[in-house]
């Protein structure tokens, strides 16, 4: 693997690897020591132009725990934000010599760019780019309902027929985009369900239902619901009036978790707005993945980082 | 100087192609077409062998962006001037958004006089609508149209006037003078941050998406406007099926609009924009297929009167960058020709004779631009291209003669060749090369001497 | 050309062998795990432990599980990406004796790699080397306690080891010389 710049295009077969190596991956901190030698002598460089602090840190922990170097540039009081570009951010990482980028960028495809770019002979990873794509991110989800489908007998299988409903802000969701594309190729069925204002405008070469109704939605009994955060600054865009009603229309409310099959996983990429878009209740529930996605984080990230920065590059 | 010619150095063209399919033979002398007919001769004129080139009548872009005065990094009058002889252009119309803005008498006069000064093609200073291009209060249009530089064309081209009634008065005030608004449609609140056509690619992109709808919004309000005060409209870069459809409505209504499109917008789709290649940036922005197909036919039966450029030279920091954080437009003088060819006249929908109207008589007669597009007719200024449509070629970077590199056709392989082009009766592209600026200086000295 | 220099039956006895050394030198079946290096090594490591089993039909406590030295190698960068196999280290390690399990002996490297990653799971007493074939040409110092077979080979030729669980048959043959493919061939 040259780059993993989004699910789209990820073959099934290439992404059930990568979830099980991050399988052992994972082993790898129930050990004594929780380390592995893989990456010494190598730099990655988290080079992230919008904040994140848990994703930047899960990055730091996977890169350390193969033993990298960790080079954190933050677009926040460096020379990015007075207004340097992107190619001379990157040229100036070549040259001192990163293996690795992981970049998190505003800008939808700037990652791509990256890479096409010629400015930098360096694995690239998509840490999340506007509201495109977050692969990492859906490889962690997935990483997640297979773990709680199958334990430890997870290798080597997809999510075929698992049903998962997403639920919120999917027109600004890069997590809900590159969920699609990874679950549906790993088998699963994928229905959004959101406001209509919060839909993009065609979806029409989506592989996915797509609903305004939650409550048509929970009465199907999807194995998995994944709650999206609604961000601050859509409450003042008149996508829909008031947090409020989004909140009695769309959330995650006790009622409604109540509702669910005793099975389902309920799941959230993180930050939470509790009583927003989930309550406290379903948040801390058993069937709530919220923590266990920080942890597989982690893992999924090591295995990414391993495909990209060992091997051969001339022949990858 | 060697091979020194002057205004009374007529030039025998041999054996071309009209429009219209004649072959002919053509005299030009003293900035004028001389004659027309076969078997021509003429004393001490220098023979242009042409067999198997076409004549066309210089071709006018009615939508240049020349950058000069302000932002001469990206193109000046003279380089963007040279970019237009290339592609065959004797004339181009310079739009308002440079800095200081077009808009008093003053920058319009200066960007003729650099015009002049360059002498590859005549600059028609175009003026803003609105002072500082602002949207706020109209500039003195009166004044730039009695000034030297006579501007009949108006726009905020970047911008919408998108206040309905500063539209209204725009539309009203310049009848006093047979005056255009050239109207940039977009709708601003529909187009916030904007990156590209509206659609299933952009929900897959991630990229803001430029709904058709602000475009066609904008246009069925500025044609109602114009029937109601009963002025000319011109709707510049008309790129979506649903324009077209508004447009030949208002045609059919007897409401005096004209529409322009560009040569990208006729050929290239919002396809390319997978990999997020900021060349294909452009504002109002690539479509789909579908639009591409009703543009064409809306050319074909002339609902789109022209085709122009909207040649926006860009430096290349400006496109070496993530897609929010790039520049839109395109360079389009050196292609337009080619991309017109291939687009239309290829796929059959366009003769010759429709190339020479769309690209020479048509947007001469919308910009009320004397001594252009009057045709290749005995007595009519000397204003003409010879091309060569049998030539196929690699477009690349040596094909582009301006500053900007920022073309979409890069690599791609264009048909057609411009071998020659002809401005006041002298030449400024031969044997498919530009002529230096020293050539053109002396051939005006000889020409005013 | 390939020359068969074990059969199934010779592979039989030489594991028979190895694990009757393997209890003598660990002075019987106590605190003992075996650890096979994937692919072959884990098999190989299986069929040690049932006949240790078999021996000694009263130990209670021999371990066999599986040790991936992937993450370890020191030629990462070198050839195309591997994909680890998986580790299963049964229980604690420490104070007992590990004897590593592998098919072929070469260069040594694989074993380097071992012995690393086995630090990191804990600290055994002991830690001892058993392969089925030690084919020499060794670039570290280091060296099996039990051994199958020693074949000398000169590097250009190529070991076939085929084991019934991995491959559907089972022999060790040795392929003369230049056009050798190498895959399948442990890396060194």
């Amino acid at each position: 693997m040259k780059h993993l710049l989004s699910t789209k295009g990820l073959g099934r077969a290439e992404a059930i690897g990568l979830l099980d190596i991050a399988e052992d991956m994972a082993d790898v901190a129930n050990r004594e020591v929780k380390k592995l030698p893989t990456l010494r002598g190598k730099t990655v460089v988290n080079l992230f132009f919008e904040d994140s602090t848990r994703t930047r840190i899960s990055f730091e922990a996977a890169a350390k725990r193969l033993s990298a170097d960790v080079i954190n540039f933050s677009a926040k009081g460096s020379s990015v934000s007075k207004g340097e570009s992107l190619k001379d951010t990157a040229q100036t990482l070549a040259a001192m010599g990163a293996d690795g980028v992981v970049i998190r960028h505003p800008a939808s495809g700037a990652p791509e760019v990256l890479a096409a770019s010629g400015w930098i002979d360096a694995g690239i990873i998509n840490a999340g780019d506007g509201t495109h794509e977050h692969p990492t991110q859906a490889l962690l989800d997935a990483f997640t309902i297979r773990r709680r489908l199958h334990g430890s007998a997870s290798r080597g299988k997809g999510l075929d027929g698992v049903r998962v409903t997403i639920v919120g802000d999917v027109l600004h969701s890069r997590v809900a985009r590159s969920n699609l594309w990874l679950l549906t190729t790993l088998g699963a069925e994928v229905t959004f369900v959101a406001p209509p204002t919060l839909l993009p405008m065609d979806m029409s070469a989506w592989p996915a239902a797509v609903g305004f109704d939650l409550d048509a939605a929970i009465a199907a009994k999807p194995d998995v619901i994944m709650m999206l955060r609604i961000q601050a600054e859509r409450m003042n865009a008149a996508f829909f009036p008031n947090s409020r009603e989004y909140s009695r229309r769309w959330g995650l409310d006790d009622e409604r978790f109540a509702r669910l099959a005793p099975a389902s996983i309920v799941m959230h990429p993180g930050p939470m707005n509790r009583g927003l878009e989930i309550s406290s209740a379903a948040a801390d529930s058993a069937a709530s993945t919220v923590l266990e996605q920080v942890a597989n984080g982690v893992s999924v990230r090591m295995a990414a980082l391993y495909l990209l920065m060992s091997g051969d590059r001339e022949d990858s | 100087m060697p091979n020194h010619r002057t205004s009374g150095t007529p030039w025998l063209i041999r054996g071309a192609t009209l429009a219209d399919g004649t072959r002919t033979d053509l005299v030009l002398a003293d900035g004028r077409i001389a004659e027309i007919g076969s078997g021509l001769s003429r004393l001490g004129a220098t023979t242009v062998d042409s067999d198997g080139l076409i004549a066309l009548p210089g071709l006018v872009d009615l939508h240049t962006h020349l950058r000069e005065p302000g932002f001469e990094q990206s193109e000046t009058i003279l380089t963007g001037s040279q970019a237009a002889a290339v592609g065959g252009f004797t004339s181009v119309f310079a739009m308002a958004n440079t800095s200081p803005v077009q808009d008093t008498a003053g920058v319009v006069e200066q960007v003729l006089a650099l015009g002049e000064q360059a002498g590859y093609v005549t600059v028609q200073p175009i003026g803003a609508v609105t002072v500082g291009l602002a949207g706020e209060r109209l500039a003195e249009l009166g004044a730039m149209a009695t000034s030297r530089a006579r501007v009949r064309v108006f726009s905020d081209d970047g911008f919408c006037v998108s206040d309905p009634l500063l539209m209204r008065r725009a539309l009203e005030y310049v009848k006093a003078f047979d005056g255009v608004i050239a109207q940039h449609a977009q709708e601003p609140r529909l187009t916030e941050k904007a990156q590209m056509n509206e659609g299933a690619l952009s929900s897959e992109l991630g990229l803001a998406g430029w709904p058709a709808v602000a475009e066609e919004s904008i246009i069925a309000r500025d044609v109602l406007l114009a029937e109601h005060v009963g002025s000319r409209l011109h709707v510049c870069h008309v790129s979506t099926a649903g324009s077209v459809d508004v447009i030949r409505w208002a045609k059919a209504r007897g409401i005096n609009v004209t529409a322009e499109a560009t040569p990208h917008h006729l050929l290239l789709t919002e396809d390319l924009l997978r990999g997020y290649d900021a060349r294909f940036k452009v504002n109002p922005p690539l479509r789909r297929t579908e639009d591409v197909e009703a543009l064409r036919s809306g050319l074909a039966d002339g609902t789109i009167d022209i085709v122009a450029t909207d040649h926006a030279p860009h430096p290349v920091e400006a496109k070496d960058c993530e897609w929010d954080a790039a520049a839109n437009g395109m360079v389009g003088l050196e292609s337009a020709l080619s991309v017109v060819h291939a687009a239309v006249v290829e796929s059959g929908l366009l003769g010759w004779s429709d190339v020479a109207r769309v690209l020479s008589a048509a947007p001469a007669r919308i910009g009320r631009a004397p001594g252009q597009g009057q045709g290749i007719i005995v007595g009519a200024p000397a204003e003409l291209t010879l091309y060569d449509p049998a030539a196929s070629r690699v477009f690349g970077r040596a094909d582009l003669a301006g500053k900007g590199a920022n073309s979409p056709y890069l690599n791609m392989t264009l048909p057609g060749r411009v071998i020659a082009t002809f401005h006041r009766g002298y030449a400024t592209v031969l044997d498919g090369a530009l002529r230096s600026a020293g050539e053109i200086r002396s051939e005006r000295e000889n020409n005013h001497g | 050309m390939a020359r068969t220099v074990l059969s199934q039956a010779d592979i039989a006895r030489a594991l028979t062998r190895i694990s009757h050394e393997i209890l003598e030198s660990n002075r019987g079946p106590d605190k003992l795990v075996i650890l096979g290096i994937p692919t072959r090594g884990v098999v190989l490591a299986q069929r040690i432990a049932e006949t240790i089993q078999r021996i000694e039909p009263t130990a209670t406590d021999v371990r066999v599980g599986s040790l991936d030295v992937t993450m370890y190698r020191d030629d990462l960068t070198r050839t195309r990406t591997r994909t680890p196999s998986r580790t299963l280290v049964p229980g604690s390690i420490d104070g007992v004796t590990v004897v590593l399990v592998d098919d072929v002996l070469y260069s040594g490297r694989t074993i380097r790699a071992a012995l690393d990653a086995l630090g990191d799971h804990g600290r055994p007493t002991i830690v001892r080397l058993a392969v089925l074939v030690d084919r020499g040409h060794r670039e570290l110092p280091i060296r099996a306690d039990f051994v199958g077979k020693n074949l000398p080979s000169s590097t250009d030729e190529r070991i076939n080891l085929h084991l019934l669980e991995v491959d559907g048959d089972e022999f060790v043959s040795i392929d003369g010389g230049a056009v050798s493919d190498l895959a399948g061939q442990d890396a060194r």
